[in-house]
């Protein structure tokens, strides 16, 4: 297999890591080299992606914007790694990934410039440092299961040590907290990737569907792929399992390979507790309640450029996994558990929310915002609200597309609501809530910007978080309306503990805190730091489709392919529940009197013709969109009869059948 | 047969079997070489010990040519050897590889960390080699005598071995502890073997295996099972398996890091493929029966009866005797088949429950510790539990699927390959440590990043291998182990295994923390410990596979493999 994407994209990914091995062989009391080193480093990370989202380039790896490719995945590359277990090293981006990949070199190399002020142990910081970059972004290329699970697990070292090392005064117990927390994460998700792999048989996959997932390049080579591995019943009848994430994404859609039972024969199938153990794992990451814990431990503790990198970026993972992993491979089970994924988005950003309310810790206020808004997030995917009979899933793209924004603007607004705190924090040496006061009178031009992004994280119109928030809660209203007013009533909680702390800290008349005299205006470096986010909040606030061209194509499939399986999954359980009833039935003649289903009949009296159990379901499908959800939350989506769907459509001029692709 | 003729083919076997025991020809050779060499002083000065048992654990690894029966293509065919007394196959290759691979690592760790002097040089290396024997032995045992004579040929050396450190109390507690121990275990394992030998009216396993598939033990079940579970106590002893595990904090406190650390890998992988090879052997029977001296019988002889019964002619049977025998012999052989499954089935049970107690019981128990060699005995302890597991998981889908099963004996020795770096590596450092500050607590590796990072760094890599992270060797072998559980569909199992993980992040975490976090201790000049040294370049060789193994790890997943499909398939 050709593959010019290799040795650029290995570069980009593997950089940071190389970097610091440069650093291992200089001096270790030169800090302003090693800090500068580092620095160089990310900056050519940040560049190179850059560089590949400009339009117009096209040799090397590069994000095309063309009709054509922009919803698909771009600059693939895969190479045979252990054959024995079919694990490729295997890298890509689409859409979803590829923003993320920015936002990743963009707040690490902002971060490392934020870590400055860090004086102990400076080139292990920095080697630390540059190996969790390197996990990151290799986090959002990869597109081998292991690969992925392999580079998740690599930033968790670097973590834990530059929190255990660099904190502060419970550093020790916040790192070990945050390594159990995530360990526990990402056994779980181990167990649920091996459930995925030993299930799993490419051989049943049309030829479309295996060039969609790049396990064949081509048309050509499908026939010797097919004679590589013959098919069920044939010689060597051994199934050909795969990590390949875009392949068990197929598999999961397409086939019922993950519907078979686990334990017990009717039990919950093999998606359901791969879904519900991937799910765990990256809500953990995410944070979202009652597993968040970790994270304002984590925050209050971490160095301040720790704390971007951790609210910048890795948060995020835990969103990039469910909108990558969770949903397509397990369709199924994240049809069913909807609500529960909505519930926990919700209660996570009402509990955070009314957390931030309580805190006197200004990081640990932050911390409790970044639950409160990585909600929106988790509800943003959650929405499932694509309903017949025209199955649009224009509300569903609208969450989506609202819950990554809100990543992306997150990863702005938290990252500076933390490097802003860790300013006055250098300087003061506190962060009480209660004894700040009058900073706009001594640092104007900090305050400004820390009010522009706070600002921003509260969602005020015009900066980058509205976008994301408004689509979220717009999204939430078909699917649940209650969802909806909940999480439209936690928008004001955001704005009272935000504008609380803003008037508890810039206004008042004066400073009330220890070391009035350190408050200094700020220096050139922290203010080019600062700035850079500032200038993304707005810009992504106020020209948002800036992001959205390059995000939403591949946001906008990935629904679309989820509907299509809706629908497909929903012509199967009617035929299915046709069947049943047929049978339910026949037992029922034996019983009692026969009452007739008219199948064929087109006519309305059909309905009073069916069995008792799917009449109710009818009743309840009639009542109103925002109740599916509810009454679905069986092991096959039941959905309406098709007769009473025909008579729908009959009142219903007609209307086809299509998928809106538009947004 | 008559005597003659015997004579004839025992000779010829022996002929055929030394070729293909030249390795552990080799060991005893060296032996021999050795007790010789200290009688002269000239062989004394020109020949020192360490050299000569260096050499002679290098030519039988060059013997053994892992990479030639293992790389190959061609699987190699399984021999019985010395008249069905050992067997020889590629799942013999891989550990007799292993274990004086093994040795070889100890041989010159004990060497560079200066353990064992002049004068109890010579002890200390024939001992080595003479347990390294007996462990070689364990792994191609084919007859109960074998089994306990190996089993016994193993730990006598190691008892000694505890208690190398002469006018150490702690030392010769260990040594006399461990003696203790072994002995009862010896003695009801012994039992154990005498009560199976008893019922089935033979030693040979597979001819065992045969019997009690056809169903001769069906009378004596109770006996049977308490015979079997009493051969595991031997095993569960020399594995450190709970509930036989008292003797292995003690002795690894008591004994010198460097001792604790072969115990830990090559002791526990002889005893490894020991439990392999009974848990197979008595399970899953040969497809045809096992005829003593059969690999002994001249070619010619073979021949000739195999011929025989094509020259009689078939006698006239009526259609209706001839169904009811097929139907007889279709029944006969469902409940043999049904025999083996319940057999497998059981033995996948027991171990499966001792090996999720064991790696609980382990890994709860060293969240206490203070002493770095009791932490890592612990571990040891849990680690045995971990790799039982895919032994279960092997013998749960044997009578299913074959092929999985040879995968998941395959994550077992692909395991205790990683293991051998991960655990030599952790107690080569603590071995070093010792010698520049005499002590083996915990506490006094405080500060050691600051001091020598090069080697907090490697020892700190090796724990984090140890609790399974990934990019490191430990995480390959977690992976196939617990894909091993998968495959199998003991999930409750792979539970275990996953949350024993996370518990064993704490007490492994501890040290990590001890050397990076804490200040020095006070009173204690920092440790420096170069990399650039002769036991620095030591480390770095054990640390480094357990780094860069995640770069390519598929060529010693086949060689693991191709070691275990003649095991299941016979």
């Amino acid at each position: 297999m050709d593959n010019p994407y290799l040795w650029p994209l290995t570069l980009l990914v593997f950089l940071p890591a190389l970097g610091s091995l440069v650093l291992l062989l200089l001096p270790r009391d030169s800090h302003e080299l090693i800090k500068r080193v580092s620095l160089f480093v990310t900056v050519i990370v940040f560049v190179a992606t850059v560089v590949m989202a400009l339009p117009g380039i096209t040799g090397g790896p590069h994000f095309s914007l063309a009709e054509d490719a922009v919803s698909q995945m771009q600059s693939v590359f895969q190479v045979s790694w252990i054959p024995a277990f079919n694990i490729e090293y295997f890298m890509g981006m689409d859409g979803i990934s590829f923003p993320l990949l920015v936002l990743t070199a963009f707040i690490a190399m902002l971060s490392m410039g934020a870590s400055w002020p860090i004086t102990k142990h400076v080139k292990a910081y920095c080697v630390l440092f540059l190996l969790l970059e390197t996990g990151m972004l290799g986090v959002f290329l990869a597109l081998d299961f292991f690969l992925f699970y392999v580079f998740w697990e690599v930033m968790l070292l670097p973590m834990y040590f530059l929190i255990g090392v660099w904190g502060g005064p419970r550093r020790e117990y916040a790192a070990i907290k945050f390594f159990l927390y995530t360990l526990l994460g990402s056994v779980l998700m181990l167990i649920a990737i091996l459930m995925l792999y030993f299930n799993s048989d490419l051989r049943t996959l049309s030829d479309e569907q295996l060039i969609t997932a790049h396990v064949v390049p081509d048309q050509e080579s499908i026939a010797a792929w097919r004679a590589e591995n013959p098919s069920a019943g044939q010689a060597a009848d051994a199934p050909r399992h795969t990590f390949n994430i875009l392949a068990l994404q197929q598999l999961g859609q397409h086939t019922d390979q993950f519907s078979k039972s686990v334990f017990t024969e009717g039990g919950k199938s093999i998606q359901w507790w791969a879904f519900v153990l991937l799910f765990i794992g990256f809500v953990i990451k995410v944070p979202s309640v009652p597993v968040h814990t970790w994270l304002p431990d984590a925050h209050v503790e971490a160095p301040t450029p720790i704390s971007m990198i951790l609210a910048g970026v890795l948060l995020k993972m835990g969103g990039y996994g469910i909108i990558r992993i969770c949903y397509p491979i397990c369709p199924e089970a994240a049809y069913d558990l909807a609500w529960v994924v909505c519930f926990v988005g919700v209660l996570s950003m009402v509990y955070g929310a009314f957390a931030a309310l309580a805190q006197r810790d200004f990081k640990r206020m932050v911390a409790y915002s970044s639950v409160s808004h990585m909600g929106y997030v988790v509800l943003g995917l959650g929405v499932w609200s694509a309903v017949e009979p025209t199955f649009n899933g224009d509300y569903w793209k609208m969450g989506m597309n609202g819950a990554m924004f809100q990543m992306i603007a997150h990863g702005i607004s938290s990252a500076g609501m933390f490097f802003l705190v860790g300013v006055i924090y250098d300087r003061v040496h506190h962060r009480d809530l209660d004894k700040f006061g009058g900073l706009f009178a001594k640092m104007p031009v900090y305050s400004g910007m820390a009010i522009l992004i706070f600002f921003a994280g509260l969602g005020l119109p015009g900066l980058c978080g509205f976008i994301g928030e408004v689509l979220v809660v717009l999204s939430v209203w078909n699917f649940s309306i209650i969802l909806a007013v909940i999480s439209a009533f936690v928008v004001i909680l955001t704005a009272a503990y935000i504008l609380w702390a803003i008037q508890r800290v810039y206004l008042g008349a004066e400073y009330k805190g220890p070391h009035p005299e350190a408050l200094t205006p700020i220096t050139p470096r922290e203010w080019s730091i600062a700035v850079p986010l500032c200038i993304f909040a707005i810009v992504l606030g106020v020209y948002p489709q800036a992001l959205f061209n390059y995000m939403s194509p591949s946001v906008d499939h990935t629904v679309d392919v989820l509907i299509e399986w809706q629908q497909r999954q929903d012509r199967a359980t009617v035929a299915g529940e046709k069947q049943e009833a047929k049978k339910q039935e026949a037992k029922k003649q034996a019983a009692s009197e026969p009452i007739p289903l008219r199948v064929q009949n087109q006519d309305t009296d059909a309905l009073t013709g069916m069995p008792a159990g799917l009449q109710i379901n009818e009743k309840w499908s009639a009542v109103g969109i925002s109740l599916q959800g509810a009454m679905h939350r069986g092991r096959k989506p039941r959905r309406w009869d098709p007769l009473w769907e025909t008579y729908l459509r009959g009142i219903d001029s007609n209307k086809p059948v299509v998928v809106n692709r538009g947004t | 047969m008559n005597y003659e003729q015997l004579v004839q083919s025992v000779i010829g076997d022996t002929e055929n079997s030394l070729e293909k025991f030249l390795p552990e020809l080799v060991l005893c050779g060296t032996i021999l070489l050795m007790l010789l060499s200290r009688l002269f002083k000239v062989t004394r000065q020109l020949l020192p010990c360490w050299f000569l048992a260096g050499l002679g654990v290098g030519v039988a690894f060059v013997l053994a040519e892992p990479w030639e029966f293992l790389g190959g293509g061609a699987a190699l065919e399984k021999t019985e050897i010395f008249t069905g007394m050992l067997v020889h196959d590629a799942f013999t290759v891989y550990f007799r590889a292993i274990i004086l691979f093994t040795t070889f690592l100890f041989i010159v760790l004990a060497r560079i960390s200066r353990l064992a002097d002049q004068e109890n040089g010579p002890d200390f290396y024939t001992l080595v080699l003479g347990a390294a024997l007996g462990m070689c032995l364990m792994a191609e045992a084919n007859h109960l005598l074998v089994v306990f004579l190996a089993v016994e040929m193993a730990s006598v050396p190691s008892y000694t071995l505890a208690g190398i450190l002469k006018g150490n109390r702690k030392s010769s507690e260990a040594s006399m502890k461990y003696a203790v121990y072994g002995a009862g275990a010896a003695g009801v394992m012994l039992y154990g073997t005498s009560l199976i030998a008893g019922i089935t009216g033979s030693a040979h396993i597979p001819t065992i295996a045969w019997r009690l598939a056809e169903g001769i033990g069906t009378d004596y079940q109770l006996v049977l099972v308490l015979a079997g579970l009493m051969m595991l106590v031997g095993l569960a002893f020399k594995l450190s398996a709970v509930p036989f595990h008292f003797w292995c904090p003690d002795v690894f406190e008591g004994a010198s890091a460097e001792v604790a650390g072969f115990l830990s890998v090559a002791s526990k992988a002889a005893a490894l493929a020991l439990l392999v090879r009974l848990a197979i052997g008595f399970s899953a029977p040969p497809a045809t029966e096992p005829v003593p001296f059969e690999s002994a019988e001249p070619r010619s002889a073979v021949v000739a009866m195999k011929q025989l019964p094509a020259q009689l002619p078939t006698p006239m049977r009526p259609a209706a005797y001839d169904a009811t025998v097929i139907s007889e012999k279709a029944a006969s052989e469902k409940a043999v088949l049904n025999r083996v499954v319940g057999m497998q089935t059981f033995l996948a049970w027991v171990i499966g429950i001792l090996a999720a107690i064991t790696c609980t019981f382990g890994n709860l128990a060293a969240y206490g510790q203070t002493n770095i060699k009791r932490l890592l005995a612990y571990s040891t302890i849990a680690h045995a539990g971990y790799m039982m597991m895919p032994i279960a998981a092997g013998l749960a889908i044997m009578a299913r699927d074959p092929v999985a099963a040879a995968e998941a004996f395959a994550a077992l020795l692909l395991y205790v390959l990683i293991y051998i770096f991960m655990n030599m590596g952790a107690f080569a450092i603590i071995a070093f440590v010792r010698n520049a500050t005499g002590s083996e607590q915990i506490a006094d590796y405080a500060g050691l990043v600051r001091s020598s990072p090069g080697w907090a760094v490697c020892f700190s890599a090796i724990l984090f291998s140890l609790i399974g992270l990934p990019p490191l060797a430990g995480f390959m072998g977690k992976l196939v182990i617990f894909a091993s559980l998968v495959d199998a569909g003991m999930y409750w199992l792979l539970f275990v295994g996953g949350v024993n993980t996370v518990i064993s992040l704490f007490y492994y975490l501890k040290v990590v923390r001890v050397m990076t976090f804490d200040p020095e201790p006070e009173g204690r000049p920092p440790l420096r410990l170069r990399l650039a040294s002769v036991p620095g370049l030591f480390v770095l060789v054990l640390t480094a596979p357990v780094l860069l193994l995640i770069i390519q790890w598929n060529g010693f997943y086949q060689w693991a493999e191709a070691a275990c499909r003649t095991v299941v398939g016979n």
